[in-house]
């Protein structure tokens, strides 16, 4: 992406706080935002890991899709909404139970990947969903959004509020201090708490592989939201460098890297994302291809390898074991829970077993690599039975 | 024993004919954590300008120049096990390597330590 020079920036509700911390400006997805803090993307990184991250994330996508003519019967008017969204995406939104969160996709009609995104039913209002997508690709995410809703659904977007994380062990501590109610949410549920005279939309939710919480809040009360988490001593804020360390170790993929519109799910190693459902009614975007790639007629996926020596960064080839080249590293860097240099990347179906030796290109020079199950730091997300 | 500046943020320590090269306070402070250095192989000529060694940080990778043009004669292998030391000590422990200098007029052309620090304000 072309830096866009900074008086074309947008700014989030939480600019004045980023520079008040000492916060290293940078452009992201068209905003100014927070690389680092002082103490540096390590201490983040590690902190967020052992304590609660508090990230700026105003940047993304939040959005409400709500239909126009409810009947009243809660699962008609959910079926009615769900059935809007599901011609853009390959997940199950009709069986989505109320406050129930997904990730999924909006795919193309090759199978490739426009983005992938959050669609959540409310837990109140019937023939409503709460939907976050990616800040580089929301204005097209919207247009087709708002698109899909035709005259039978309002489309609103929210991104000019603030959208919050808060992650890491203690985050369910600190949130449940100020709004108790977060206790009762499981991983990839979300609702609507009171917070002073703020109603806060929470989901337990987010994209660093810990557990933790993810708040809309209005720009207005933005401040004072991050103000009142950080007064925590178990928060810290953390820029966008750990949030790509902290997402990259738990190999979250990251949209306009590991994917894009030539990635199908299959490659990217997210066949969960396409619902059961889904699959059996072949009902969504590219379904012929992906299918066919289910059943295992792909030529490349997604794996996690493990580097050693030099990081390998987003472009480096990968070799397998006689020199050739066999694929791309799509995200890579220095993994700071391990202390060791991790990469993604694509390589052909027969080079992907656990174990493999391969090796990647870092300035011209052949480096081992190891292809290794991922995430590569465990998961701990808290997931509740229903 | 005099040190020199470039506008890239390196540094070099002259001794004799022979300087010690690294990076400023200023540039390790910009760079943020030092994860890897990849140093130069002992023997190799450089010109000055040349790509020398490499310093990642969790986010990027950034080449360290030659100041002038010479032979390596010496690297700091401790950067392998501790390239933090870079940030730690930047001017001390945390040196790259010493480059045995062959046309001792380009260190002329560098920035004295007041030239530099005026690039750094």
């Amino acid at each position: 992406m072309a830096e866009a020079s900074s008086e074309d920036l947008l700014r989030t509700p939480l600019y004045e706080r980023h520079v008040a911390a000492g916060g290293r400006i940078v452009p992201f997805g068209g905003y100014a935002l927070p690389v680092q803090y002082p103490t540096g993307i390590m201490a983040e990184h590690k902190w967020t890991r052992e304590q609660a991250g508090l990230f700026d994330v105003s940047h993304m996508g939040p959005s409400f899709l709500t239909l126009k003519d409810r009947s009243g019967d809660a699962a008609a008017d959910h079926a009615a909404v769900a059935a809007l969204v599901e011609p853009l995406i390959c997940g199950d939104i009709a069986g989505l139970k109320p406050g129930q969160v997904r990730y999924t996709l909006l795919l193309n009609e090759s199978g490739g990947t426009l983005d992938d995104l959050m669609v959540a039913r409310s837990p109140r209002f019937p023939g409503a969903l709460y939907i976050v997508v990616n800040a580089g690709t929301k204005e097209a995410d919207f247009a087709l959004l708002a698109k899909a809703a035709g005259d039978k659904a309002d489309f609103q977007r929210v991104d000019d509020n603030a959208l919050l994380a808060l992650q890491g062990p203690e985050a369910v501590g600190v949130l449940a201090a100020m709004v108790p109610g977060v206790v009762e949410l499981g991983f990839m549920q979300f609702g609507a708490f009171q917070w002073d005279d703020e109603e806060l939309i929470i989901s337990r939710s987010g994209y660093t592989g810990e557990d933790g919480f993810e708040l809309l809040c209005s720009a207005k009360n933005a401040a004072r939201l991050w103000d009142a988490l950080l007064a925590d001593p178990r928060v810290k804020p953390i820029g966008l460098g750990a949030r790509d360390s902290l997402r990259l170790e738990a190999a979250l993929p990251l949209y306009g890297h590991d994917l894009d519109e030539t990635v199908s799910p299959i490659e990217a190693d997210l066949g969960f994302a396409v619902s059961k459902r889904r699959r059996e009614a072949a009902d969504f975007p590219g379904a012929a291809r992906i299918l066919a790639e289910r059943e295992g007629q792909l030529t490349r996926k997604r794996v996690g390898l493990i580097v050693q020596g030099a990081p390998a960064r987003e472009g480096a080839e990968i070799l397998d074991a006689s020199g050739k080249t066999i694929g791309v590293v799509t995200s890579g860097g220095f993994a700071p829970s391990l202390g060791k240099a991790i990469a993604l990347g694509f390589v052909p179906l027969e080079h992907t077993a656990i174990g493999t030796k391969l090796q990647v290109s870092v300035r011209g020079r052949a480096q081992p690599a190891e292809i290794v199950p991922t995430p590569f730091v465990p998961h701990r997300y808290f997931r509740k039975s229903v | 024993m005099t040190t020199k500046f470039t506008p890239d943020h390196e540094y070099i320590r002259v001794e004799g004919s022979t300087g010690t090269v690294g990076i400023t306070s200023y540039a390790q402070e910009q760079l943020g954590d030092i994860v890897f250095v990849e140093l130069p192989e002992v023997g190799k000529v450089l010109k000055k300008g040349d790509e020398a060694a490499v310093v990642e940080s969790v986010k990027a990778a950034s080449e360290i120049y030659a100041p002038v043009s010479g032979t390596v004669t010496a690297v700091n292998d401790a950067l392998n096990g501790e390239p933090g030391m870079v940030n730690a000590d930047p001017e001390a422990g945390g040196w790259m390597f010493k480059i045995e200098v062959s046309e001792p007029g380009e260190l002329d052309k560098l920035l004295d330590a007041d030239g530099y620090a005026e690039l750094t304000v």
